[in-house]
């Protein structure tokens, strides 16, 4: 039944639905309507049996995911940024272990400066940490994700991180058919660990492991995220069996069949680079977007073959590797090896919204060949602040902080219209 | 319970498992069907005062559970040791996450367990001093702050000695470490810094906190038995030598923890919801130089001549711990 | 497609106003998109809420820089924040306050926007009569309703109620009917006028 609520709420049902055991949290904006959503269920006696625990720290609720994982328990958390980062130890311990927790990622930007809004720099940081990596574009599918993901996580034994887009999808109150628990129940098995810390049978899970084995422990991981590739569009094609309706897979193209240009980015900025499609369509202009649903595994084959026939492509991500580059569009270029023309551009950064104008004047730029392939270009970069920053910093002496000097340079009043 | 008759010609000691008391009091060693939690042929050092502690305390909790325990173990010494790959020297369940988590990992067990409603089985987690007193101690506050149903073990040798000896917040003064070196001024680990981890552990109020030493190993025994009957956070700190770390002798390492109690520099004690409830006497007041002289990570403090300001100073500290927990009648309030 | 702007401070529901306003429309079976400009506002900071509104899905995430329609919550930021940048011509302009748009010292405002559609409405007054609290957010709605028509009061008092049961939903409700009778009122003597 479609409602009309906030994303998180969303999520927070959803999770519910899908009957973790325990759950472990610590508060971080935008992360926290969820966890607080999943207190309410758990107190008020609607999740049960579940234990939530209240941790002193996001490696403390990780690590307590792990602790109830590895004891046969269906586990989940959430976070952010600064959260995500605090618990990377955590991280690469879970998926090495090879433990199925599933966590909400309301990814935002990592400081400093401090910023709590939106942009993709915490889950790339993680990108290499065994997770899966799965994208929501929207409340719906955030919400259908994660049933996915528990799924997913627990038929191959590995981690499961669902990225949603920080503020602009958790505090957002949309329209979502929250999946409901008998039809949860009916798609989603009851968790039966690979590995459990049972009296009954003892095992030994953590265990050292030299240079003779490590290099085949860690090739079992690849392998299973490569196997991920195969099972993702088969799990997300059974979702919509059970559920009637499409989420999650690992790519989706939008009018791309005779695309000679595509934009290809992650989350919820897709929908935006529709309209911005649809208008240029309109115009005759043959151009087309290509969603990634899962960035880890990377779907290689996948990408290659929506791309096959595309002159020009313009990867738009929120997260660059600074002194390198794009983060995707490597990626990107890995699957597609030469031929077509690839621009990186970087753009949303710490919750600057992406807008239908700036994209417009991207694409037009693109389309005119304007826009040099091999810089990265960073979409409504104020060229004029950076370089007066420059230099103040040239000019030598001790110019203070950066963040301070722009932002007192551009006068920043609270809560502009945009 | 099955026996084993054995020709004692020993009386009154207190270290072959006590075969001479009751069935009831004995040792949980000297039971046929004793767990061997930590089993044979791990490789921990000669002497290991943690190898020993560990086993004694996790086949007392087994024993106390009709073997119904996981565990959750900090990277450390007591980890590597146990666990070379392919080979475990563990006979229950046990997890080896991280360095600094193993008491949040044991609080998701005891979540897991809970939730199961299988309560019947008990977690243990377990760590060395850096993995308790240093980097786990935020996880190890949570999981006490939570009363989350984990007997948490710290096996304390005062350093990180699996990186090669340390210092660590539980190193004492003037220890030389491999990096308090006996060079400058003042020698060795300073005075004044490092914290007691039964003490915050007592701050939380939680239902049982309690230190022990592998020289009295029915005493540590009693204390993990105490422990499991209770239900919430519980904290046990045992003093566990390290030939390695301190240049003592194998042979030597339970006369030195034998010392570390009758000198006053550890103070053995047990407390219950936050107050002391009882605290082991020491039977013979030793003054500390017994203790210092016989470990190398103290030589400076006799060569090239004995070093008696420095000395003194740690005496102070036996002193103060004396009368701050009542070690000898008579002397000092007890009040903690 | 419609937009909204609601302008306000932290602790006056701007955020729960964009929220009900977009249930409101959810449940006369339209599309609709509430977002606030999420920041970590304290107490009395200037806040921003947007509710989108539309007969079809709705794709676009971006902040709504060209809205159809302004609430301001609270008059105090009139000469602070730039409250009516990308309005149009034909958009609707609600404020809250017990003065009328000359006293307002916006009497320019009156060439730039239609006189039936700028309108001040004593939300804060009502609030505190009806509810009993100085909290015009919901207030407001009703007054909205009634200026533009794009959500039925009816679907306005059924948010409402759906988000606050009991007597204080059926005390915001009240001011909101009160507001919407109000503001057809004074439009009634603006196009009488």
């Amino acid at each position: 039944m479609l409602e009309q609520l906030e994303g998180s709420q969303a999520i927070a049902r959803t999770v519910a639905a899908c009957r973790p055991e325990v759950i472990s949290a610590y508060p971080i904006s935008p992360q926290t309507h969820i966890v607080e959503g999943l207190s309410d269920l758990v107190r008020a006696g609607d999740l049960a049996p579940c234990e939530y625990l209240m941790v002193e720290s996001e490696f403390g609720a990780m690590s307590a995911c792990i602790g109830a994982s590895a004891a046969g328990a269906r586990a989940y958390t959430a976070t952010a940024s600064q959260g995500l980062l605090y618990m990377a130890e955590a991280l690469y311990n879970a998926s090495g272990l090879g433990l199925p927790i599933v966590m909400t990622l309301a990814n935002r930007a990592i400081g400093a400066p401090i910023n709590i809004w939106n942009d993709h720099s915490d889950a790339m940081s993680q990108r290499d940490s065994g997770w899966i990596q799965l994208y929501a574009e929207t409340n719906q599918e955030a919400a259908d994700l994660h049933v996915q993901a528990f799924r997913l996580a627990e038929r191959i034994s590995l981690p499961v991180m669902v990225c949603m887009d920080g503020f602009i999808l958790t505090h957002a109150y949309e329209e979502v058919d929250v999946p409901s628990p008998e039809r949860v129940d009916a798609y989603l098995p009851p968790f039966e660990p690979r590995q459990v810390l049972d009296p009954d049978e003892p095992v030994t899970i953590g265990a050292m492991v030299g240079p003779e084995a490590f290099t085949e422990v860690r090739y079992l991981m690849h392998a299973k995220q490569l196997e991920a590739l195969d099972l993702i569009p088969s799990i997300a094609g059974e979702f919509e069996s059970a559920f009637g309706r499409r989420s999650g897979g690992l790519v989706r193209g939008y009018r791309i069949e005779d695309a000679e240009t595509v934009v290809i980015a992650l989350g919820s900025v897709l929908g935006t680079i529709e309209e911005v499609v649809d208008e240029l369509r309109e115009q005759g202009v043959r151009i087309g977007a290509l969603a990634i649903k899962c960035f880890r595994p990377w779907p290689s084959q996948e990408i290659r073959a929506a791309l096959s026939d595309v002159g020009r492509v313009i990867v738009l991500e929120k997260a660059f590797a600074v002194g390198a580059g794009g983060i995707v569009g490597q990626n990107v270029r890995l699957a597609l090896g030469g031929g077509a023309r690839i621009h990186d551009v970087i753009g949303g950064l710490g919750g600057r919204p992406i807008t239908r104008r700036s994209l417009r004047t991207l694409l037009e730029d693109v389309l005119a060949d304007r826009l040099e392939p091999r810089l990265l270009h960073f979409l409504d970069l104020d060229h004029d602040v950076v370089e007066r920053e420059l230099e103040r910093l040239r000019r030598g002496g001790r110019p203070g902080p950066h963040a301070e000097n722009i932002v007192r340079e551009l006068g920043i009043v609270a809560a502009r219209p945009h | 319970m099955a026996e084993q008759p054995v020709k004692h010609y020993q009386v009154g000691t207190f270290v072959i498992g006590n075969r001479l008391l009751d069935p009831d009091q004995r040792s949980v060693q000297a039971r046929m069907e004793r767990s061997n939690t930590l089993t044979s042929g791990h490789r921990a050092c000669r002497g290991c005062g943690e190898a020993l502690g560990a086993r004694y305390a996790l086949d007392a909790a087994m024993r106390a559970t009709g073997g119904s325990v996981i565990a959750a173990n900090a990277t450390g010494c007591l980890e590597v040791f146990s666990t070379p790959f392919p080979e475990s020297s563990w006979q229950l369940p046990w997890i080896h996450s991280l360095f600094g988590n193993a008491p949040a990992v044991a609080a998701g067990m005891a979540a897991a367990m809970k939730a199961k409603g299988r309560e019947e089985v008990r977690v243990v987690g377990q760590a060395g001093d850096g993995g308790t007193v240093d980097i786990g101690l935020a996880c190890l506050s949570g999981m006490f702050e939570r009363n989350d149903d984990v007997l948490f073990i710290c096996y304390d040798n005062e350093g990180y000695m699996n990186t090669g000896v340390q210092r660590s917040g539980a190193t004492p003064p003037a220890a030389r470490t491999a990096n308090t070196k006996p060079v400058g001024s003042e020698p060795g680990n300073a005075f004044g810094q490092g914290k007691s981890v039964p003490l915050i552990a007592m701050a939380h109020e939680i239902p049982y906190v309690a230190t022990a030493t592998v020289a009295e190993l029915r005493d540590l025994e009693a204390k993990v038995e105490r422990a499991m009957e209770l239900r919430g956070a519980r904290y046990i700190h045992a003093f566990v030598p390290c030939p390695l770390g301190w240049g003592s002798a194998s042979e030597d390492t339970i006369k030195l923890a034998r010392l570390a109690k009758e000198t006053g520099l550890f103070p053995v004690f047990a407390a219950e919801g936050g107050e002391v409830t009882a605290v082991s006497k020491i039977r013979r007041r030793t003054p500390v130089v017994e203790y210092l002289r016989p470990q190398r990570r103290f030589a400076h403090l006799f060569r090239p001549e004995e070093n008696r300001e420095v000395i003194d100073r740690i005496q102070a500290g036996a002193d103060r711990n004396i009368a701050r927990f009542g070690l000898i009648d008579g002397e000092g309030s007890g009040d903690v | 497609m419609f937009g909204v702007r609601i302008h306000g401070r932290g602790g006056q529901g701007v955020v729960t106003a964009a929220e009900l306003l977009s249930v409101a429309a959810f449940d006369e079976g339209r599309h609709a998109q509430a977002f606030p400009t999420f920041g970590s506002e304290r107490t009395g900071a200037p806040v921003v809420s947007f509710c989108r509104i539309d007969d079809r899905p709705i794709r676009v995430r971006e902040p709504i820089a060209e809205p159809d329609a302004l609430i301001v919550q609270d008059p105090t930021l009139l000469h602070q924040v730039d409250l009516f940048s990308g309005l149009g011509a034909n958009a609707y302009v609600l404020i809250n306050s017990s003065r009328g748009i000359a006293e307002l010292g916006l009497a320019e405002l009156s060439g730039r926007f239609r006189r039936e559609r700028l309108l001040t409405v004593p939300a804060t007054a009502l609030a505190r009569e009806h509810v009993g609290r100085p909290l015009p957010n919901a207030v407001l709605l009703g007054g909205f309703a009634a200026l533009a028509g794009v959500v039925s009061i009816d679907a306005v008092a059924a948010a409402i109620r759906g988000r606050f049961p009991g007597p204080v939903g059926e005390a915001n409700v009240a001011g909101a009917e009160a507001a919407g009778g109000y503001v057809r009122g004074e439009v009634g003597g603006l196009v009488g006028a």
